[in-house]
């Protein structure tokens, strides 16, 4: 009787909790560069996906392709009552202040800039930490001691991977050559992968043997460039150690996947919270990749040692200078 | 690394750059001479770059692709003619709605076939067009000074593509101005009255042009997602048809100029890549917004002020009309 009763309850239960669920309708907006980008807007398709396939609740997505889409998507997304709205990338985050304030009762989801509205979850990642990581690995793992840095658009955001990965290529050695370049400065310069592929075997040239690319679809032509070249590459965002193994020595990754999928579930569980979110290597937020793609390019005592640094950075022994405090990268 | 391989690796990478360049203004040029105007190299391009990926991935073999990269740009080269000579439409028109079918129709098939967002599958390295090194290419270079390196770095190393697209240069200036076709071909571009009063169709003459141009087209699209690049991506052309348009204009609609404008827009593109984050006595370091405008202030001042006049084919742009 009690477990017939147990039963009843629990199918009961089940059966809100399918009502509730039926009621969220979270979305996702990605930046330019598109949903397979292989970087990072498919780190947000990767978490929303993840969460459909627990939940089985649908999603809905759009890529913007150009400036002018950007309000208008998100305005309809907000009049037709998606919420959370997680939206990618630092350039939207006018529109979501703008949207955000007409619609106080949608949330939204702001990846990579800060808003400041009661309805607003911005998430920050300490790209410089995870940059740090990686840095300090090409380093160890550079034959000529050079190493190279190819970014995206040339912004703060982007200058903030640089320069952690340039203090961390310091670390391991002091005098480490660390050359970077800027594929451009319009939001064309994270869609050229032909541009990339030169910026890249223009630093081979200089003596560069690990590579790093923060750069959206740009990076594809980077790491095609290396692997042409016979050099390392390290990728970005997403876990790209797949796309060439063996020749990709790491990735930075910038869990915006979690990120995703946890304010969709929060939003399904009634936990949504406003507010800031900065996310580093204690909070999991960004990491350096370690599979069975790259396991064979290192030895035991790099792991140890990338181990260790790591420790070093969340325990606040290693500080890693943020280059959005000063605007430069003095450290 | 000394100053000599600094120099030649900037030139080699001019030659990388250059190269697509080369094929569309070409394609360009036998279009124009025959009067018509092509503005739709873009999208030619974009949609032979397509083409090529998809069929080099699907069969595995880059000659394949190549193949359908030129097959795809002939459709659309006809397709622009049977508008143009046919039916007497605005060509320029014409040439945009290439451009856009090219645009969209590429990203929409790339997405409905390999669900990667319009990209096509990565390619390996027997999928392409790789880097082949010239006979001689080491000894030369490790044994005789600034020659042998020249030939090693600037000359050697590069992609079939890029010495086919020199060859062309070379056949088109040949075709142009020392055979029968050649010399019906300009001029149906100035007096197209003349050519049909002498008993030669000008449709015919202009159908055979645009088919050229597709051609061209087509290894243009091929070099830049199966030799330069490993996969198709969307835009991947990035208004390199557009430049190779300028080259032609800038050449003054003849091979030799043409391939001079190519090769200084390819120079400059690379030397964008190479003088970011380079300390300049005196000034110190210059932002990179500069270097990226670099190419087209100088396009600008050397239109303006340094090549003279450029005179289009007198015909160019107007549909022939056959008087009763």
């Amino acid at each position: 009787m009690r477990t017939a009763f147990k039963l009843a309850a629990g199918i009961a239960m089940s059966a809100i909790a399918a009502v509730s669920q039926a009621q969220i309708k979270p979305s996702v907006i990605y930046d330019m560069g598109g949903k397979f980008d292989r970087s990072f807007n498919q780190a947000s398709y990767t978490g929303a996906e993840a969460f459909k396939k627990e939940t089985g609740i649908s999603y809905t997505d759009f890529e913007i392709t150009n400036e002018g889409q950007r309000e208008q998507v998100m305005l309809r997304f907000a009049q037709r009552g998606f919420s959370p709205i997680v939206v990618a990338g630092f350039q939207q985050a006018p529109i979501v202040e703008k949207i955000a304030k007409q619609f106080p009762d949608t949330h939204f989801v702001m990846v990579d800039a800060v808003v400041d509205l009661p309805n607003v979850r911005s998430v920050i990642f300490k790209e410089h930490e995870g940059s740090f990581l990686v840095g300090a690995l090409a380093t160890m793992k550079s034959q000529n001691k050079a190493v190279g840095f190819i970014g995206g658009m040339d912004i703060p955001l982007i200058r903030k991977f640089g320069c952690g990965y340039e203090q961390g290529a310091k670390y391991i050695n002091k005098d480490a050559t660390v050359l970077a370049n800027m594929t451009g400065t319009t939001p064309s310069a994270w869609n050229d992968p032909t541009k990339g592929s030169e910026l890249a075997k223009a630093q081979f040239d200089k003596g560069v043997d690990v590579i790093y690319a923060a750069a959206g679809g740009t990076g594809v032509g980077v790491y095609q460039a290396a692997v042409d070249a016979g050099n390392l590459a390290i990728g970005v965002d997403s876990n790209q150690n797949y796309l060439h193994p063996g020749k990709m020595l790491t990735s930075m990754v910038k869990r915006v996947d979690l990120v995703t999928k946890t304010a969709f579930e929060d939003e399904l569980n009634g936990k949504f919270t406003a507010g800031l979110q900065v996310v580093g290597l204690q909070e999991g937020g960004v990491d350096w990749a370690l599979d069975e793609y790259n396991r064979d390019l290192l030895t035991e005592a790099d792991i140890k040692r990338m181990g260790e640094i790591r420790e070093g950075i969340i325990a606040g022994d290693i500080k890693v200078h943020n280059w959005e405090d000063t605007q430069s990268c003095t450290y | 690394m000394d100053m000599f391989d600094q120099l030649f690796s900037l030139l080699g990478a001019s030659i990388r750059m250059a190269t697509p360049l080369i094929f569309a203004a070409m394609a360009g040029i036998y279009s124009e001479r025959s009067g018509i105007v092509d503005i739709g190299l873009e999208g030619k391009m974009l949609f032979g770059a397509f083409a090529a990926a998809v069929v080099s991935f699907e069969t595995g073999n880059p000659f394949f692709g190549l193949l359908g990269g030129i097959a795809i740009c002939i459709l659309l080269s006809l397709m622009h003619g049977f508008a143009s000579v046919k039916m007497r439409g605005d060509q320029v028109i014409s040439g945009l709605a290439v451009n856009f079918l090219a645009s969209g129709l590429t990203v929409t098939l790339g997405h409905a076939w390999y669900s990667q967002g319009g990209l096509t599958p990565a390619l390996t390295n027997a999928q392409r067009f790789t880097g082949i090194t010239l006979p001689g290419a080491e000894w030369l270079g490790e044994n005789i000074p600034v020659i042998g390196p020249l030939y090693e770095q600037v000359i050697s190393g590069h992609n079939i593509l890029v010495y086919v697209a020199f060859g062309v240069v070379a056949l088109t200036y040949w075709v142009l101005f020392n055979t029968r076709f050649g010399l019906r071909l300009r001029a149906t571009g100035e007096e197209p009255n003349a050519v049909d009063s002498a008993g030669i169709s000008v449709a015919w003459v202009r159908y055979r042009a645009v088919i050229i141009a597709g051609v061209l087209c087509g290894f243009a699209g091929t070099y830049l997602s199966i030799a330069q690049n490993a996969a198709f991506q969307r835009e991947m052309t990035s208004g390199r048809g557009y430049i190779a348009l300028a080259a032609v204009i800038f050449g003054k609609w003849h091979p030799r100029g043409a391939l001079a404008a190519c090769l200084l827009f390819g120079f400059l593109q690379a030397l964008e890549t190479r003088v970011q984050n380079v300390e300049i006595p005196m000034i110190g370091e210059l932002p990179s917004q500069l270097f990226s405008a670099i190419p087209y202030i100088i396009t600008v001042v050397l239109l303006a002020g340094f090549i003279g006049k450029a005179i289009a084919p007198k015909a160019v742009g107007v549909p022939y009309v056959k008087e009763r």
